[in-house]
């Protein structure tokens, strides 16, 4: 959150300041199989988020320890590049916030992937902010969720992310930075559409009942729109592959 | 050791099956709760939170230290967990777990939301700010750390007294003032088995939880939700469990009076 000092208006005619409207989506572009070495990556823009996802595996489980006979396991890494935020340049490594995003990361995508199809082994997520404008766990688990499918791993479903929040009285879609340093809420969800089953699911701020329930309809509504930029992605993938 | 624990998992899931819980308690039932304020004195303000058998200790410590930069006009709110090691045979040494992590950020995060500090009445003078250390210690796991954390920060807070400030120094041993408080945020957390939702999960309940949510609110809106494990929740639940939290909100927070009011 900000500082109460600065506050900036945070709606201008109706419009929110970067002339979007309270429904509307940043403009998403995801691109499938950017990187050579993984098994599966995506690259993301979205709005002014730049996001790299990478997918090693499913391969052996290591270190030993950690493996398990009766199924996969699934580490996750979410990060912030260190001169990915327009202010300061951030200290490398992975801090509290990280560590806590790349934790519910992890349990989203372990909802969805058919781990009893890798036993002893081990499916590593990768998520790397390169530029960050807000919303960035959404982009990245938006992109890992689409080099998770074009890594081949075997999931039940192709889940996205997005956040919904509230200036003033009015929800609003797709949280960028400013907003995000100074709304009074903020709710990033990740959905698994075939059913709309809530995979993470945080909020701060304040949400009365019937705000909650608005911000979950402009989520999956808008929902449709990542999905089929996803699809698109995979699409343009293993379209062009064919052909190449 | 395993073995009594898949033995304990079944007779829970037996029990849900038949909508029942051990002890006889109902699903949107907390186990008992008691809070007792000012247990460690030499902090600014203490407060031990059992919610069955889970056991949370938090002390609240204030110092006078320079603001965040991108907050010149507010004072700093740090909260951290620790697992202790003597709290659970699970629990392991060594940098805080993502769990740990979890735990702190979550309360943080409701605090923070619901403005029960209000962080721009904590400026001093010389461009110093009150730095609030809330610390979370865990003394015994029995399951649903969070609403124990909860319970356990705000009753910390709560009955928190201010260091005299005087020429550039805090003076520990003078402390004239309380803490203002603005607002008290309460937390619920729900938990799913093979599809029954149920309020503050014990330990073997949680050992075999395939979801959780955590739902803090205030007399009037939701401050901060975190879901938690792999499984998956639908609107519907999520709505309900809403429900269930801003209404136990009043019998927690009455808990939370009278436990800081026995204090004083």
């Amino acid at each position: 959150m900000g500082s109460s000092l600065n506050k900036p208006e945070l709606l201008k005619g109706g419009k929110r300041l970067d002339g979007r409207g309270f429904d509307e989506l940043r403009p998403l572009r995801i691109e499938a199989g950017v990187l050579k070495n993984a098994n599966g990556s995506a690259y993301l823009e979205w709005g002014n988020n730049k996001v790299l996802a990478a997918v090693y595996g499913p391969r052996e489980a290591m270190p030993k320890h950690v493996s398990d006979p009766t199924k996969g396991i699934v580490k996750c890494r979410y990060m912030m590049a260190p001169f990915s935020g327009i202010d300061d340049h951030g200290r490398s490594g992975p801090n509290r916030r990280s560590t806590e995003i790349s934790k519910v990361a992890r349990e989203a995508f372990e909802n969805v992937i058919l781990l009893n199809d890798y036993p002893s082994g081990m499916i590593e997520i990768f998520m790397e902010v390169l530029q960050s404008d807000g919303g960035t766990r959404a982009a990245g688990i938006t992109a890992a969720s689409v080099a998770l499918a074009n890594a081949g791993i075997h999931m039940k479903d192709m889940v996205y992310s997005v956040s919904a929040g509230r200036i003033g009285e009015h929800i609003v879609l797709d949280v960028n930075m400013i907003e995000d340093n100074y709304s009074d809420a903020d709710m990033p969800m990740v959905i698994a559409p075939r059913n709309n089953d809530i995979l993470l699911l945080q909020m701060d701020g304040g949400l009365d009942r019937a705000q909650f329930d608005q911000a979950v309809k402009m989520v999956l509504e808008a929902g449709k729109r990542i999905h089929a930029e996803q699809k698109r992605a995979l699409e343009a993938y293993y379209g062009s592959a064919e052909k190449g | 050791m395993e073995i009594i624990e898949t033995v304990k998992g079944g007779y829970v899931r037996n029990m849900l099956r038949e909508g029942k819980r051990t002890g006889g308690r109902g699903m949107m039932d907390f186990r008992s709760i008691s809070v007792r304020a000012g247990v460690m004195p030499n902090a600014e303000g203490s407060a031990q939170a059992d919610v069955g058998d889970t056991r949370v200790l938090v002390g609240v410590k204030m110092m006078p230290e320079d603001p965040m930069p991108d907050t010149p006009d507010q004072g700093n709110m740090i909260t951290n967990a620790e697992l202790l090691q003597l709290a659970y045979e699970e629990y392991e040494p060594g940098p805080p777990s993502p769990e740990s992590v979890e735990f702190a950020r979550v309360v943080d995060r409701g605090i923070r939301a619901a403005n029960c500090i209000d962080l721009t009445s904590l400026v001093l003078e010389d461009k110093k700010v009150w730095s609030i250390f809330i610390d979370l210690y865990v003394l015994n796991y029995g399951g649903n750390l969070f609403d124990a954390g909860y319970l356990a920060a705000m009753a910390a807070l709560m009955n928190a007294k201010v260091p005299n400030y005087k020429d550039g120094a805090a003076d520990h041993r003078q402390r004239d003032k309380s803490l203002k408080i603005d607002n008290i945020v309460t937390s619920a957390t729900f938990g799913k088995i093979d599809g029954s939702v149920l309020l503050d999960m014990d330990i073997n309940e949680e050992r075999i939880a395939d979801t959780r949510l955590t739902v803090a609110a205030d007399g009037s809106v939701i401050r901060a939700m975190q879901k938690g494990l792999r499984g998956s929740l639908t609107v519907q639940e999520v709505r309900d469990m809403i429900g269930v939290s801003m209404e136990k909100h009043a019998q927690l927070k009455s808990v939370l009076e009278t436990a800081v009011k026995e204090a004083k």
